[in-house]
């Protein structure tokens, strides 16, 4: 018997015009379409097939405003068992600190878990610090860029792939892991899990549910401000060689100059 | 007021078929309709995701959802290719439908959890060389003989008979005469039966990753239970099987439609002439807006006549209607949409050619335009 939580995020979609608010810095949430990110569909993914090659139950944990409940819902439509929803007002412009005492906080009122699985990054913040944070504040193992998981009654081995190489690491349950892009291929919801989802419990709580005070998270508490934002610049022109039986010194003399040979 | 918002179950599942389609089906259709060949892998992911079971029960392996949530899949489909969409449609409406709308028991037991999970693909058999919108001028017979039917003669344009996944075919036949009339009835006939025939495909104009043959049945026998409802009922059963796929090809008819508009969008976004993109000049900007208003108001009318199928009140005149905004809307933006491309429209390798070569068949398909019209004038009390 396995106890898995998944971390959820809801972003805004990458197809759409992503934007900061004017006001705060914060991410404009009205701007853009609002989806479960693509790397969270694979952590859930990776603990539906832990769950389906043994036992166990998949609890999804997202925090996020009251529309994250879409994302939830798709993970759930997945075939996770259950989901616990942390959203306050108070948790706007919470940085990754804040956010993974919070979650840590949240893990409290899960029964008992095994392992926690996030994506290694999110794609709207990038910040890709989360499940390392968590693992410290929850006293566990982390086990970092999994490309593949395996789960052996109480221990887990991961194969760790970064620019280094692949790293074959190994530790005792309970662990948090995080997991890339080449860790699977997510399922696509089936209309009986999509209508299955919707009896399914959502458990909804507020920092103050979790025992957090409030003046520890939010924009006013984060340890970074974002002073100023700009669009990035749209791409210049570039330079063109013409190739008059020079052309290759040309280049090499352009990239000599870039310092980039 | 009326609302035609979408229930949240049936927007999640729109949207995912909708992913579904734009990831998996967009990237490799194309070559598989240039080869003219069956994509068994998409059909194993459609039918992994629960596609074939929509409509079915779940005690039969089914998800438990609606005839509406079939066509909201089909639209989402075709909205990117047709082939794939017409193999849903043939498998769900006319291969599982007649069984468990129609079968015994013990037909529903043996066929429909391999149809249900798209493990399997079932055919249905009324259109004839000699016969089509005159579905009464079936020549195809079948005589019980010890207990079981003998069956012989032909069947033309059958949709998924041939796939190396096909289980059945059910067929109609004429099973003797009643009041001087043909007696109709369908029975079920077992791929590889002795006897039972399937043709080289087709070479098509359009569908063309879709699996099409012409049948031969010379003295094929299949047991006497394999007969589908009553004896001498197979026409009007087919009948009532054709109202809703009527619907269903209006959906995909309207999935079509959109996607010619989404195509559009893209490309006048991006090609210029005359020192603009193409999109910012008025002649281009009214062809698009004109196969927007086609594509959505046949997407009511196939939501007004879904919508009167689920609440169990006649739709026949909806459906009819559904049907012909919908295959109009198809090869009306079909035809905008390839012409807008210029010549890179008449290139295969563009979408928009291929969506020019599959509207065709939906004026003709599940009852010709002619039919359509000939239903909506009696369903009017003309005679």
């Amino acid at each position: 018997m396995t106890n898995i939580v998944v971390l959820v995020k809801q972003v805004p979609d990458t197809y759409s015009e992503r934007k900061l608010s004017d006001s705060d810095h914060t991410l404009d949430r009205e701007s853009a379409d609002a989806v479960i990110d693509e790397i969270n569909e694979r952590s859930v993914e990776e603990a539906l097939k832990i769950k389906e090659a043994g036992e166990g139950e998949v609890t999804v944990l997202s925090v996020g405003p009251d529309r994250a409940t879409d994302a939830i819902r798709k993970a759930l439509s997945m075939g996770a068992d259950k989901a616990i929803h942390v959203s306050d007002e108070s948790l706007h412009g919470s940085d990754m600190v804040a956010t993974a005492k919070v979650i840590a906080a949240a893990l409290g009122k899960v029964d008992s878990y095994d392992l926690v699985i996030a994506g290694n990054e999110a794609s709207d913040g990038r910040g890709g610090a989360i499940p390392a944070m968590l693992a410290e504040l929850l006293g566990v193992p982390q086990l970092t860029h999994a490309r593949q998981v395996t789960v052996e009654g109480t221990s887990i081995k991961v194969d760790r792939e970064t620019e280094d190489g692949i790293t074959h690491v190994e530790a005792s349950l309970p662990a948090v892991v995080s997991v890339t892009e080449k860790i699977n291929e997510p399922r696509y919801p089936s209309f009986k899990g999509i209508m299955a989802a919707k009896k399914k419990p959502v458990e909804t709580l507020t920092v103050a549910d979790l025992g957090v005070d409030a003046g520890e998270v939010g924009l006013g508490s984060a340890w970074s401000t974002v002073l100023e934002a700009s669009p990035k610049p749209p791409r210049t022109a570039g330079q063109r060689v013409e190739d008059e039986g020079d052309g290759g010194s040309k280049v090499a003399e352009y990239l000599v100059g870039q310092k980039l040979i | 007021m009326i609302d035609f918002r979408l229930d949240d179950e049936y927007e999640a599942l729109r949207k995912t078929v909708h992913d579904f389609a734009q990831n998996e089906v967009a990237p490799v259709i194309g070559g598989f309709y240039e080869r003219e060949e069956f994509p068994y892998g998409l059909v194993a992911k459609m039918a992994e995701m629960g596609l074939f079971g929509l409509p079915f029960p779940e005690e039969f392996g089914g998800m438990g959802g609606d005839y509406f949530a079939l066509c909201l899949a089909l639209e989402e489909l075709a909205r990117v290719d047709s082939s794939v969409a017409v193999t849903l449609e043939a498998g769900v409406s006319l291969g599982a439908m007649p069984i468990h709308r129609f079968g015994s028991a013990e037909q529903k037991r043996e066929w429909l959890p391999s149809l249900c999970s798209g493990e399997a693909l079932g055919a249905f058999g009324l259109t004839e060389p000699g016969g089509g919108s005159d579905a009464g001028a079936t020549r195809t017979t079948a005589r019980l003989e010890n207990g079981e039917w003998v069956i012989n003669g032909s069947k033309a344009f059958i949709t998924n008979s041939g796939t190396d996944i096909t289980r059945l075919v059910t067929i109609t036949a004429i099973t003797g005469q009643q009041d001087g009339r043909k007696e109709i009835s369908a029975i079920i006939v077992p791929s590889g039966t002795p006897g039972f025939t399937v043709a080289p495909k087709y070479s098509k104009v359009g569908w063309n990753a879709s699996d099409t043959h012409e049948l031969a049945f010379s003295d094929c026998r299949v047991p006497a239970e394999n007969l589908v409802g009553e004896r001498g009922r197979g026409y009007a059963q087919f009948l009532s099987i054709l109202d809703e796929g009527r619907v269903a090809i209006a959906a995909l008819g309207v999935g079509l439609a959109q996607g010619c508009v989404d195509e559009c969008l893209r490309y006048v976004g991006e090609r210029e002439a005359f020192g603009n993109k193409i999109g910012a000049y008025q002649a281009i900007q009214f062809k698009i807006a004109d196969m927007e208003l086609r594509a959505h108001t046949a997407r009511l009318a196939y939501y007004e006549a879904a919508a009167k199928m689920l609440r169990g009140e006649p739709f026949k005149k909806e459906a009819a209607i559904a049907k012909l905004a919908s295959s109009n809307a198809a090869m009306d933006n079909s035809r905008d949409a390839t012409q807008i491309f210029g010549g890179y429209g008449f290139m295969n390798e563009f979408p928009v050619g291929r969506f020019y070569r599959d509207a065709k068949i939906l004026e003709v398909g599940e009852g010709t335009s002619e039919v359509q019209r000939m239903l909506i004038a009696r369903e009017l009390g003309l005679r």
